[in-house]
């Protein structure tokens, strides 16, 4: 999938910073990525790395004051999400680029059922009547996967188990054939044979609807199942990115290659002791002007205490943010990659 | 019974046999009992001292009411559980105190289960109040010990946990819990609510503890890869029963029951070449409510490999090779140990059909064929 399409989303050096009481949080600094149509963008961080922040951003969820977003611009079909006025940025949101976060219990609305919460959009968007709209929603629960879809329309939230209403929200999301989804950890609060079920939902309505996916989570393990290119996250940057592929057998920043290290697997060797990463990730009250993972890096020098590394390219569109990485600068220190096929 | 022929000489530290938890259900203005939650249903293990026992299952299994019963943090429902030989399944309470020291837990969430009014100096002292006459002194000295003994600096002792992030006030909880010198710790979901590259370091400081003072680990836990890293024989629960237990190696590289062969499959594969050629069993359907479970086996309503006999009987939990147990109807000596007789099948016991196509069924001696009655 990932080949010459243009992208649907063109975001240039977002920020955003948090400014509170106790000091500036400078959540996001300078996040770059483009979404082509039809791919499936990963994006790996733990929390606090700022991926969440910067997807709110977009989409002019993060609440203002106390959160500043700057840079940009943010392209989406030509025009620049940062610089709409809000009743244009609604008629974006939740129609033509849909969302599904974390928990579905408080996302969605227990006073109201659940078919009134997917005909919603459809109504407000679409401007569909009442009967088209239940017709629609019936379709898309169907779609979901939920038996008996028409009459679990007038069901509240709490009657559907967790995998259901995970089900539910990517319906509501679904609504109004977006051009793209943007989903926050939708698995992180499922059980993993549920995980399975969504993770197959969402490869099969990809297949069907042909939208952009991006998908945020701290599982590597999942999006080196279903990712056509994955985006590493650290201290509100973009440490790493590539193709799926890529990334994962030639990881090059030490925190990417720290992270595929540090997770056990069910399968293959296992090794005697994990490969923790010492110490904690970065609170930034300034803007970073060294390499955030200084700390904690093992392979830090001097340079790194001084420098914040730009975006260094690998070939075949894999890049990352490490002077290890930068051909002119330390030529000795560079990871040996490992042997490709042919 | 469970480790029948290969256990080696040693009591074990923990030996639960047939424990059963139900909470009741009460409804109406006299509370009458309408119902049981069947949490834990008839659950038996033993544990081997300087051992860890891994429990996985998914929520709502029973695996965090197992670890909390065997600490009689409940009242239990029945069974029997034995800590190095003292029977405390039936003890009352003021007895079970005194032996609290030897059996402690570490909770999932530090932030929940650490006071925020204390500080860290006095929640790793407030178990050496309890139950030590030490002098204010040697308990100073003990919480200093402790601290540097899971990697936090004493300097911090007069902080509050709010000071703390999520792997470091694991690590409080983990010096409270050691305070007593205790033989046995349950360690219930102690990573799952930490960053991965925060879960490493906590887990690399249990096995750590573990080897330096002779620590016999309960895991409770849904992560199963880290329950590969860290336990040496693994039981997988399903709605209040254990369905599979073995060696890690064994259970890892050949799981028998069909709930543990999905569960593993399940499990996202972090190496996209790999994840793409993996064949993932996926379930159909939710749980069963552990209210109203259903006839015969507790996994007949979403097992891959279910047969009519399955909706009738419960099988029971078999030894089909050394230290290795496991309740499926697709393993062992078919429904013939079972008390209640198999009515409407007309199938002979000894030849079960097994529907083609079951990943790793490996059953010797038996054709797959799919019967359709």
């Amino acid at each position: 999938m990932p080949d010459r399409a243009a992208p649907v989303l063109d975001v240039r050096d977002l920020r955003t910073v948090f400014r509170t009481r106790a000091g500036d949080i400078h959540a996001v600094n300078g996040v770059s990525f483009e979404l082509r149509a039809g791919e499936l963008l990963g994006v790996v961080g733990e929390s606090g790395s700022g991926k969440s922040v910067t997807m709110m951003a977009l989409l002019g969820l993060v609440p203002s004051p106390p959160a500043v977003v700057s840079g940009g611009p943010a392209l989406f079909d030509g025009r620049d999400l940062l610089r709409l006025p809000e009743a244009e940025l609604r008629r974006i949101r939740g129609a033509r680029i849909g969302f599904v976060f974390q928990d579905p219990m408080t996302s969605l609305n227990p006073v109201f059922t659940v078919g009134f919460q997917i005909m919603e959009p459809l109504r407000r968007h679409l401007r569909l009547s009442r009967r088209a709209a239940r017709a629609r929603a019936a379709e898309l629960l169907a779609l979901v996967g939920i038996p008996d879809a028409a009459r679990r329309l007038d069901d509240y939230p709490h009657q559907f188990s967790g995998g259901m209403r995970q089900r539910v929200m990517i319906a509501v999301a679904l609504a109004c054939d977006p051009q793209v989804l943007i989903a926050d950890e939708p698995t992180t609060a499922l059980d993993v044979t549920i995980q399975a079920q969504i993770l197959e939902l969402m490869a099969e309505l990809r297949a069907r609807l042909g939208m952009a996916v991006i998908w945020i989570t701290h599982d590597l393990g999942v999006i080196a199942g279903i990712a056509d290119r994955v985006m590493v996250m650290y201290g509100g940057q973009v440490i790493e990115h590539g193709p799926v592929e890529a990334v994962f057998a030639r990881p090059t920043h030490p925190y990417t290659r720290a992270l595929l290290a540090t997770v056990p697997k069910v399968s293959g060797e296992r090794s005697r002791r994990l490969q923790a990463i010492e110490g904690q990730p970065p609170i930034l009250s300034a803007p970073p002007e060294a390499c955030t993972f200084r700390d904690r890096c093992p392979h830090a020098f001097e340079t790194c205490f001084r420098l914040n590394p730009q975006r260094y390219p690998l070939g075949e569109g894999h890049d990352a943010a490490c002077l290890l990485a930068d051909p002119g600068l330390a030529p000795w220190g560079r990871p040996e990659p490992r042997v490709a096929h042919g | 019974m469970a480790d029948g022929a290969g256990l080696p000489p040693g009591e074990p530290v923990l030996s639960v046999r047939d424990l059963v938890m139900h909470f009741p259900i009460r409804r109406g203005l006299l509370r009458r009992r309408v119902g049981a939650v069947r949490a834990v249903d008839g659950v038996s293990f033993d544990i081997l001292p300087g051992e860890t026992l891994g429990l996985v299952g998914e929520s709502g299994c029973g695996k965090s009411t197992v670890g909390r019963s065997v600490l009689r943090l409940y009242d239990i429902t029945s069974g029997s559980i034995r800590l190095e030989g003292t029977e405390i399944g039936r003890m009352s309470q003021s007895r079970l105190r005194r032996l609290r020291p030897r059996m402690q837990m570490v909770f999932q969430d530090p932030m929940a289960s650490l006071d925020p009014r204390m500080t860290v100096e006095s929640i790793i002292r407030e178990p050496l109040d309890e139950h030590t006459g030490l002098s204010a002194r040697e308990k100073r000295e003990r919480v200093a010990e402790l601290m540097d003994a899971v990697g936090l600096n004493r300097r911090f002792a007069a902080r509050y946990p709010h000071a703390f992030s999520g792997g470091q006030r694991q690590r409080i909880g983990i010096a409270r819990a050691l305070a007593l010198n205790p033989r046995f710790v349950v360690c219930d979901e102690p990573i799952a609510a930490l960053d991965v590259s925060i879960q490493a370091q906590v887990v690399n400081l249990l096995e750590d503890l573990q080897e330096r003072f002779g620590l016999t680990y309960l895991f409770i836990s849904h992560d199963l890869s880290m329950v590969r890293h860290i336990a040496g024989r693994v039981a997988v629960m399903y709605l209040g029963r254990i369905v599979e237990s073995a060696p890690r190696e064994a259970l890892y590289a050949d799981p028998l029951h069909p709930y543990t062969q999905a569960l593993l499959s399940a499990v996202p594969e972090p190496d996209p070449a790999l994840a793409r050629s993996r064949r993932r069993i996926v379930l159909r359907g939710d749980v069963p409510s552990p209210a109203n479970p259903p006839r015969g086996c507790n996994f007949s309503t979403r097992c891959p490999a279910v047969m009519p006999i399955c909706r009738e009987v419960d099988p029971l939990s078999q030894e089909v090779a050394p230290g290795r147990t496991v309740a499926c109807h697709l393993h062992g000596p078919l429904a013939a140990r079972t008390p209640n007789p198999v009515r409407e099948t007309t199938r002979a016991p000894e030849a079960p059909s097994i529907p083609a196509g079951i990943p790793g069924d490996e059953t010797p001696g038996q054709t797959p064929t799919r019967s359709v009655p």
